[in-house]
């Protein structure tokens, strides 16, 4: 029993028909209700709930200062390397992107944590393609073992991995997993991935359980939205978050909201997902999902950032750099995407803190 | 008040009874809000703490002679709840610690067996262990034998300002266990701190209701008052209440009368 079936149950649903049928007085009943259980969450991402997000945005505000405080989490990701064996058709980074390949050194490494932990950051988000020939294992863990010395907390988003690889990499210092189903329709996760190994839908689908079981702290996951109709993928991201709660209740579950971004491989994303529908899917996942960490990353505009922190958001990256070995050399390499915000950390940690909240670098802490 | 009211934990007399919770509140509005309740023992969580930089660390807004209590949020169980006490200590936070073993990640709701051991192993090595519960008789005994100096059973869960969900069992603490009960998590307002009290709580912790509160200080000063007052209506010992009027002896009062 994984998610796997808890998604085919699903199968054949009209969501179509319930768009039509949901009202306002079905988006009233739900605002007003307790305990939110799916079709109520469904209801939620309809068009009707559209016209409730300022009553969305105010439960919403409550809830999440009320479980996570007036606190908002810094991370910046590291791009270890951008080596690839998959065609991911809206990555930068693709096996047929000619780009140049680079595979950061161990001292490279020091140099890259050695800046990022100069600028305050206690939380890392470490990133690499999919390569198990030039990112083994092997070189991950030898990774984080330089990393451990730099940072409190470190998540991973690489490849998706089997449960005894999971649990080598927590030995070897990793707190956290991030891993994206980047789309949970399966017909268009095929047509998105036309080669390499992350055609397996289900080994990716069932890799957050498989990190859940071997003992990492957390895991996030996300849709790429932008691929298929941002309702059923919202949907089916909240469900996940709430299959992975219930089944591992000891694991902190988080989920991400990436919008496809502009970046070098000029994919144009075939669904567009704009700023009062990625509020409501921020609003609805924190309505349904009560304690669920929330994160927005730099694909997303100052301003919009700006707005949502008092929304749901529990974490944001900042200062992120895209490309491998940016940090240490700035003129170095291709980025995975071109991030929007650009603000120095300095500058994001006044605007949170003109918000009323405390931005915190740390919220962990190594006991290893 | 005429006696000398204190509490009394791991060798320091407190006058105040309400402890303040720090995770969820700005830093820059730490000492404002401690000024306020007037407190005397605050509760940081460790995983917050950082070390590297003192205007990040929470520890650095906290004035002197206020006793800090690290916590171990972010526990799954005791032996990690044991290794977090001793960094904290190895970092010059003192000997009290807050335990929190938390196996569930939805309502946060704490772990009693693993506390147990975890405060069974830090009782022995010399810690001034106050566990997080859920308001278990049983298991407060169990606490109470292997040496911690209070019991911390829960209201509600945590951040849910829902109140004194749990009365009936915190009333059975109150009465049954020979430590200080404090009562923390769920209280979510002055009225709640004070009902808590008037109970025979000895204290009570609060954080998610100050530190969500349109003005924080300001709360801070009003559940000051209200533990205070609670505190007080304790010691009075209240008269008993009625839902009607008391007519003098409407059962009895043929007893004075001269028999017929």
């Amino acid at each position: 029993m994984s998610f796997w079936q808890e998604l085919q149950g699903y199968e054949g649903f009209d969501f179509d028909g319930f768009w039509r049928r949901t009202g306002p007085e079905d988006v009233r009943r739900v605002l007003a209700g307790e305990n939110r259980q799916p079709l109520d969450f469904l209801t939620l991402l309809t068009p009707a709930a559209a016209g409730y997000l300022e009553e969305m945005a105010g439960l919403a505000q409550d809830i999440t200062r009320r479980n996570f405080g007036n606190v908002i989490l810094l991370y910046t990701p590291l791009y270890l390397a951008n080596h690839c064996v998959n065609h991911c058709r809206y990555c930068s980074f693709n096996a047929r992107q000619q780009i140049e390949r680079r595979r950061l050194s161990m001292a490279e490494i020091r140099e890259e944590a050695g800046a990022i932990a100069g600028l305050g950051f206690q939380d890392l988000l470490v990133l690499t393609g999919e390569s198990r020939s030039v990112t083994p294992l092997s070189y991950l863990e030898e990774a984080l073992d330089v990393l451990q010395g730099y940072f409190s907390a470190i998540g991973l988003e690489i490849y998706p991995l089997a449960t005894e690889e999971y649990r080598r990499l927590l030995k070897a210092g990793a707190d956290y997993l991030t891993i994206y189903q980047e789309v949970y329709n399966r017909k268009v996760y095929a047509y998105m991935h036309p080669r390499g190994p992350k055609r397996n839908y289900l080994f990716r689908l069932e890799a957050p359980e498989r990190a859940a079981a071997a003992g990492m702290r957390g895991v996030t996951i996300g849709a790429l939205l932008g691929l298929d109709d941002w309702r059923r993928e919202a949907f089916f991201t909240g469900l996940h978050v709430a299959y992975l709660q219930r089944k591992f209740p000891q694991v902190e579950v988080g989920v991400s909201v990436p919008r496809v971004c502009p970046n070098a491989g000029g994919f144009i994303p075939p669904v567009s997902v704009n700023d009062p529908e990625l509020t409501q899917i921020i609003l609805a996942f924190r309505l349904f999902l009560p304690r669920a960490g929330i994160s927005v990353s730099t694909r997303e505009r100052p301003w919009l950032r700006n707005h949502l922190l008092r929304l749901g958001v529990t974490r944001i990256s900042a200062a992120s750099v895209t490309a491998v070995g940016g940090h240490a050399r700035p003129e170095n390499g291709t980025e995975q995407f071109k991030p929007a915000d650009g603000r120095t950390v300095e500058e994001i940690k006044a605007a949170i803190t003109a918000c009323g909240y405390q931005p915190v670098y740390k919220d962990w802490h190594r006991l290893w | 008040m005429t006696r000398e009211d204190r509490l009394e934990i791991g060798g320091k007399s407190l006058n105040s009874r309400l402890f303040v919770g720090t995770g969820k509140l700005p830093n820059q509005l730490l000492p404002g809000v401690i000024a306020a309740a007037g407190t005397e023992v605050v509760t940081v969580a460790l995983r917050r703490v950082d070390f590297r930089s003192p205007q990040e660390n929470p520890l650095s807004y906290i004035p002197e002679n206020v006793i800090v209590m690290p916590n171990t949020s972010g526990a799954r169980d005791a032996g990690e709840a044991v290794k977090i006490a001793r960094l904290a200590q190895a970092a010059g936070c003192g000997n009290w610690v807050k335990i929190e073993v938390i196996t569930d990640q939805k309502y946060l709701l704490p772990d009693n067996e693993e506390t147990v051991k975890a405060t069974e192993i830090l009782v022995q090595e010399g810690f001034v262990v106050l566990p997080y519960i859920m308001p278990d008789l049983i298991i407060a005994r169990q606490l109470e034998e292997a040496g911690a100096a209070a019991v911390m059973p829960l209201g509600a869960p945590i951040g849910s300002n829902r109140g004194l969900r749990s009365r009936e069992f915190l009333r059975i603490l109150v009465e049954e266990i020979n430590l200080p009960v404090i009562i923390d998590a769920g209280i979510g307002k002055p009225s709640e701190a004070a009902a808590a009290m008037e109970m025979g709580a000895d204290a009570v912790l609060v954080n998610t209701a100050i530190a969500t509160a349109g003005d924080p200080a300001l709360m801070a000063g009003a559940f000051a008052a209200a533990v205070k007052a609670g505190r007080e209506g304790y010691l009075a010992g209240p008269g008993p209440s009625s839902l009607y009027a008391a007519a003098s002896s409407p059962l009895t009062g043929f007893l004075r009368e001269v028999s017929k």
